[in-house]
Parts: structure tokens; sequence; C-alpha cells
């Protein structure tokens, strides 16, 4: 008897267990929910095994990979290939990357490229990417997009030095060192604004003072006589970053020295990484 | 110079906050239920609370004043509620954390939302309070006895945006602020094209004088500017364009139980006529090329459609801008209601901040949120707040108070309070509040939303790129959208529980087995113990 009792429940059982693999199709919202995950995780996955796949074919680079000056005489909507040394991740969400890259001779802003978790942690600076995408412009930003990064395993690698271009702020000549690795020096931090009591602070969250910890920092400089804005981007340097802080301390009329990226919104807009306050 | 409106980042995906709130609705499975909210007879005042707020504004210093006064009021009124004030400025960024802390418990107790954004909330057990209970509760209801401020009473909400609100026949939002699309033109370039505003925009007449302005010299500047740069036709948010689109033709978008309908011949005879005037030059999009503000500003854009709540950002002599003050031109600037197929009947969308309450274990808590929430659809808040974009007041009490009325007669006065751009966005709204419309609300409606959008963004960024918009084309976008948005997948959600509908044959054969194995176990051990006792 115990022996029919244990085989009929065993039976029963996966009898269950069957019945709930095949129904897929009756289901709740919470249920669908779940349904959405686990197809958005499939569709993560094999995002992820095409993107290995072309880490592996991209050991021999073709001959439709531009060079910087090609890259910049190429038109805008045209699909473009370059290769490139990582310089700083911005931003990674579902399998999509934004990443400052650069060579020897210009640098390029790869914007939500695909890019699997695994191959985004090999990003770290220095490490020789090939992107293939459409050369775009956005809001005076030339940049990358819709593009797929593949890691160049094995290839060398290239950290750029901060390239001081103090004194072509202000020219025409500024936009052509566009995305790359840049310094300021000698500069004397401005007020960006004025607090609840009317009185001058150094830095502003978001660029009216309307955001919170954890949000962009803007923050003013001057240098022979013109002033200019500088901005924290939290997702490039979020608010537990050195940088984040330092400019949380710094005082009006301080001359300081940053580093950061050329970036472009309606003009000049850089991304600062580090800020020193001048001895 | 003011600069910096807003950089672009890259949005949270939505796929991503669907996989998170997978995560935390499943893990929610294990969890302790929470209880139902039933309204407490009294407030008990004797007793401190602390509730967190999380608010959205636009970027706008001004707009978090008004929040942080509103809060002060409130706790002079209430000493014993503390409210905690968290900032955001974008939608999904709320939506994204209130999913994250669903598990731990710790969401807000009252957050700026939109009505997509509670769908998928209310997957949750009791996450959400239903509203119907303290709207009509005599004491703390809506315009309630006991209530320690003037508060609306329900009939003072305008009817069409308390609708929106609804969710599967409950209340789980009340309206903060309404607003609805503008189009923004240069009425200087219309004339010097030859044309006459209509006295409403059609889409014909849009894309014929796009067309026009799309005309070059031949060193390849713009005639109508003398500039490189020309999008005569620039839209912000392509999922209303598509959304409003598809309803001016009273063609499908979905069933109100979530069905998607959005892929029918009219949605592809608007994609062709979008690929047309993309592969000319007329027409692009805010993803595309950015800010249409910032391209009409310059001269560089004849009509600008983008949020009445954005209004401050548009015309020569906008408050807010972000472009360099060398390269704003001087222009006429007309705000008028989106361009339509059927111009006897106007159609908009609404759309605007709401707001919702988090249940918590302590059901006085959950009413001092409810007494906050309410207090922000009190006159000064919706007036105060209205203000400072092309809003408008949720409450007739407020529309019909005599500060916002003498604020709407006074446009024109100055360029920042009374800027006649943004309070002409506003009476647009108000003249047409009766013209507006939402779509239906189910958990996957801002996936479809999202998806309708992209339609647009898909075709015009394959035109600028020289490929071929066509049948097979449109077939292979319509399978990936459908994919990628995971259109196929709830159809049928609609935010509420569902009946199931009767158990099908092997299920029942399964439970009867089940229940038939219970009796003999049952029949053996007596059995056992009789014989035992024997």
């Amino acid at each position: 008897m115990k022996k029919t009792i244990s085989m009929l429940l065993v039976l029963s059982m996966a009898g269950m267990l069957s019945g709930c693999a095949g129904k897929s199709t009756e289901t709740t919202a919470a249920d669908t929910t779940a349904a959405e995950s686990a197809a958005a995780a499939e569709e993560t996955t094999e995002a992820a095994e095409s993107t290995a796949a072309e880490t592996t074919e991209a050991d021999g680079a073709d001959g439709d990979v531009l060079n910087y000056e090609e890259y910049m005489a190429a038109d805008l909507d045209t699909e473009v290939t370059i290769q490139a040394y990582v310089q700083a991740k911005q931003a990674w969400w579902e399998d999509q990357a934004t990443v400052y890259a650069q060579d020897q001779d210009g640098a390029y802003f790869i914007y939500n490229a695909a890019c699997s978790q695994e191959d985004y942690d090999l990003l770290v600076p220095g490490t020789k990417i090939q992107v293939t995408g459409y050369k775009s412009e956005w809001s005076g930003e030339v940049e990358i997009m819709d593009g797929t990064i593949q890691v160049l395993e094995g290839e060398d690698t290239y950290v750029a030095e901060a390239l001081d271009v103090t004194d072509l702020l202000g020219t025409d000549e500024l936009i052509d060192h566009q995305n790359q690795f840049v310094s300021f020096t000698g500069m004397t931090v401005e007020a960006a604004g004025q607090d609840e009591n009317g009185n001058d602070v150094a830095f502003l969250y978001n660029w009216d003072g309307s955001g919170t910890e954890g949000d962009d920092l803007y923050f003013n400089a001057s240098y022979n006589g013109e002033t200019y804005t500088f901005t924290i981007e939290s997702y490039l340097c979020d608010s537990s970053t050195e940088v984040y802080s330092a400019v949380k301390n710094l005082q009006i009329g301080q001359t300081i020295d940053m580093e950061g990226f050329l970036y472009w919104y309606e003009g000049v807009n850089p991304h600062i990484t580090s800020v020193t306050v001048a001895e | 110079m003011m600069k910096q409106k807003n950089t672009r980042k890259p949005k949270l995906a939505f796929l991503l906050v669907l996989a998170a709130a997978a995560t935390v609705l499943s893990g929610c499975h294990g969890k302790k239920e929470q209880a139902a909210f039933t309204v407490p007879d009294h407030f008990d005042l004797s007793k401190d609370y602390e509730i967190t707020f999380w608010a959205k504004n636009d970027t706008n210093k001004t707009q978090t004043d008004i929040y942080r006064q509103a809060i002060a009021d409130f706790q002079e009124l209430y000493p014993n509620i503390t409210v905690n004030l968290r900032l955001y400025t974008d939608y999904n960024d709320i939506y994204n954390d209130v999913i994250t802390n669903l598990t731990t418990g710790t969401t807000p107790n009252v957050c700026i939302t939109y009505p997509d954004h509670i769908a998928t909330y209310l997957t949750g057990d009791e996450v959400v309070v239903p509203l119907d209970d303290l709207f009509c509760n005599e004491a703390y209801g809506l315009g309630g006895s006991e209530l320690l401020f003037d508060g609306p009473k329900e009939e003072e909400i305008v009817p069409q945006f308390l609708e929106e609100c609804q969710i599967g026949g409950h209340y789980y939002a009340l309206p903060f602020m309404r607003s609805t699309e503008a189009c923004y033109i240069n009425v200087d370039y219309v004339e010097a094209l030859g044309y006459t505003l209509p006295e409403t925009l059609t889409w014909d007449f849009i894309w014929e004088v796009s067309e026009a302005a799309a005309a070059k010299n031949p060193d390849g500047t713009f005639k109508l500017n003398n500039q490189e740069v020309m999008i005569p036709f620039l839209y912000k948010s392509t999922d209303n364009m598509m959304i409003q689109m598809l309803k001016q033709q009273n063609a499908g978008y979905s069933t109100s139980t979530g069905e998607v309908e959005l892929f029918n011949d009219t949605t592809k005879e608007i994609l062709y006529t979008i690929a047309g005037h993309t592969a000319t030059g007329a027409f692009s999009t805010f993803k595309i090329s950015g800010y249409p503000a910032n391209f009409l500003n310059a001269g560089q854009c004849v009509f600008a459609i983008d949020s009445t709540a954005g209004a401050t950002w548009m015309g020569s002599d906008a408050p807010l801008v972000d472009i360099a003050e060398e390269s704003v031109v001087d222009f006429e600037t007309a705000v008028m209601p989106i361009p339509q197929y059927d111009p006897a009947h106007p159609q908009m969308i609404s759309q605007g901040p709401s707001l919702c309450i988090f249940n918590k274990e302590d059901p006085q808590e959950v009413l001092a949120s409810w007494l906050f929430a309410q207090y922000m659809l009190s006159n000064p808040v919706q007036t105060a707040y209205s203000e400072t974009e092309g809003y408008v007041p949720v409450t007739t009490a407020a529309q019909n108070s005599p500060q916002y009325q003498d604020y709407l007669s006074r446009a024109g006065e100055d360029d920042s309070t009374y800027y006649d751009v943004k309070i002409k966005a506003a009476k647009l709204l108000l003249e047409h509040e009766a013209d507006t419309f939402v779509t239906p609300v189910f958990n996957g409606s801002a996936s479809l939303r999202n998806a309708a959008g992209q339609l647009i963004e898909e075709v015009t960024k394959s035109v600028r790129r020289k490929q071929t918009v066509d049948d097979a084309y449109l077939e292979e976008l319509r399978s990936k959208i459908t994919s990628l948005y995971h259109l196929d997948e709830f159809s049928g959600m609609s935010g509420e529980q569902t009946d199931l509908g009767p158990l099908p044959l092997a299920s029942k054969i399964l439970l009867g087995t089940l229940a038939g194995i219970w009796i003999l176990l049952i029949l053996y051990g007596a059995g056992s113990k009789i014989k035992k006792r024997n």
C-alpha cells in the first residue's frame, strides 16, 4: 500500500511539474512580468554570446578600419569602423556601453554601443577596441552610436597623456580636440550661483541647483578674464569619487588644475575627472 | 549665460526595469504579505510620523523651491509629520528606484509617477494604496471635515485628469499637474515662405511648409536661414507623436485590457510619410538631433513640438536657454496645438505628473501620506507649481482662483513669471481640456509606448543612413520591436487580478488524484491504528 501511494504521489508531482512547464501562455500579470524578465535575460545571453564571438573574429582587423583623419572626414550618418584605446567608461545599461576612447591622433565618444557586461569589465584604460557603428552628431557632440564594441585581445595598450588646452579655451581650435583627455591649468574658481540665503557658492547640483547629492555637479572657473562651466558627470564620476568630493570642497577664488574629457553640448562642456587645488 | 538644461543620459532602459520588477515581484512571494489598508477613524496628532516624498522636477530650481515651501507649510499645519524630500529629474529613475525598494519594503510614502508605472507596481500585493475609500472619507477625504487646510473636493478635480488615475476600476493616484504637447512655431519663417498659419494646424500644412523650408542654396546652406543647419520640423517625444497620429485617425494602438494594436496599416502609412520627409531633410527627432528648443531658438527650426511643460525654453526671449546668447535669433513665436488630421475634432495627449501612495504597516503613516498628497492639490501649491512651466493646475478651484486668473491675464508683462510663450502654452491646454486623451494603462503599457516611439526613431535613422524603407523593412522592424519590447508577451494584462477561467481537464484530473491519495492515506492510517488497538 505504501509503495502504491508513493508511486501515485511521485506521478502526481511529475504531472504537476510538467503542467507548470507547459503553462506559458496562460499567465497572470505578475507571471507575465517574470516571463518578460526571463526573455530579457535570454536576450542578454544572446547578446553576450554574439559579442564573445565577435571578439574572436576581431583578431584580424580588416582594411575597412578608418584612422582618425578618415573618421573625421566621413559623413554623418555613415557606418564607420575604428580602432582606439579605452580611456574611460561612462555607463553600461542593458548590454550597451558609453565609452571615451582615443588613439595617438584623436578621440572618439562611443555612445550606447552593444557590449556585454563581461566585455565591459575588460574595458580598463588602455584596452584596444574596435567599434563599428554610425557616425552621428547630437547637440554638437560627434559620436559613434548604434555601434558594437569588440575587445581586441592581445593587442598593445595606450593611455593618453592629458593635453593642456587651457590656452585654447574660447578659440575655434578647441573643437579639434573634442572628446580628448585634456587638462586645464591655473584656473580660478568662480561663483556657480547662489544658495538659499543669496550667498555665492562654488558649485551647484545640476546646472541650476535643482539637484541633490549624486546628481551632476556644475562649477565655474575663469582664465584670462573669461569664465567657463565645467561638469562632474555623475555617470562618469559618481558621488563616491575623489573628484566629486573635491568639487564639493572648492572655494571661490582658489586656483585649480583639472583633467577630464572634452565633451560637447551646444558648446564645450568638459567632463572633469580630477581637480587639484594649487598650493 | 545659463548652460546645460540637460545633457543626454542613457536612460535606464525599460527592459532592465522590467527585469528588476520581475525579480522583485517574484521575490515578494515568500515575503510576509502587506495587509490591505483601511482608513483609520482618527488621525493621531499626538504621534510623530516621518514620511518620504520622491518628487520629480524638470531640472528647474523654482520647482524644487516650491516643493520645499509646500513641505514647510504642510509641516506647520501638521507638526507631527516630517516630510523628507528626495529629488529626481526623470520619471524613469523614480520608477527604477521604487522597484528596487519594493523588496526591502523601503518604498517612499508618496511619489510622483505616471499611471503606466503604477500598473507595474500593482503586480505586487497591496503595494500601492487604492484611494477610493480615502477620497470619500468624511473626515480626511477630499474636502474632508478634519483637514487642517483647504483641500479640493472630488468634484473640483478636473474629471478628465482624475479619470487618468483610475486603473482597473480603482483610483491609485491623484493628478498633480497636467500638460499636453504644443507646436512652437517661428512665425517669421512661415511667412517668409509665403504661408499664413491656419486657425488649426494640420499635418498636411506642417509637412508642406517643412518641405519648403528644407530648400537649399547652391552652396549647401539653407535658403530660409542661410545657415548650414535647418531642421524644419523637430519632434521631442516620438512616442507621443505616433500615439496622437494614430488616435487622430481612429486607428488602433491598444485595447483597454492591453491587447497590442500598434501594428496596423495606418501605422505603416505614418512611417512611410515620416520616411519621405526625413529623406528630404524636413524632419528629425530629439533623440537623433537634439532639443527642439535649441534649434528653434537658433533659427534652425520652423516647427518644434515639445511639452507645454517645456515652454520656458522656447522662443527668442525664453527665460531658460541652452545655447550661446549670440546664437539666439530674434523671431515671433506662435504656440499652437499639435497638428491634426481632422481640424474640426482636435485631439491631443494629456500628460503630467501624478501622486501615488505606498502602503505601510501602520495605517496612521499611510493616512499621514494621504494628507500630504492631498495638500499638494491645495490652491497655493497648485498655482505656484503650475506657474513654473506651461502646466495647468488639476483642480478647478486653483484654475479659477483669483491668483491664477491674474497670472493668466498678465501674459507678456515680463520674460520670467509672465513669459508669454509659457502662459500661451498653459492656456492652450485650458482651452482644450475636453480634447485631451490618454492611452490605456496596463502592466506593459509603458513598454508599448516606448515601442511606438521607437518605430519612428528607427525609420528616421534608417532613412538618414540611406537604408531602404519598404514593406520588407517594416515587417522586419515590426518583428524587432515586438521582440525588443516583448509586445507579444503582455497582451491581456490590465494591472489587476484577472479571471483565469475554468481549470483545464488535466489539472482537474491531477487535483482529483491528489485528493484520492489523501483519502487513501487517511484510510490507511486509520486502519493501522485499528489493527494496533486490536
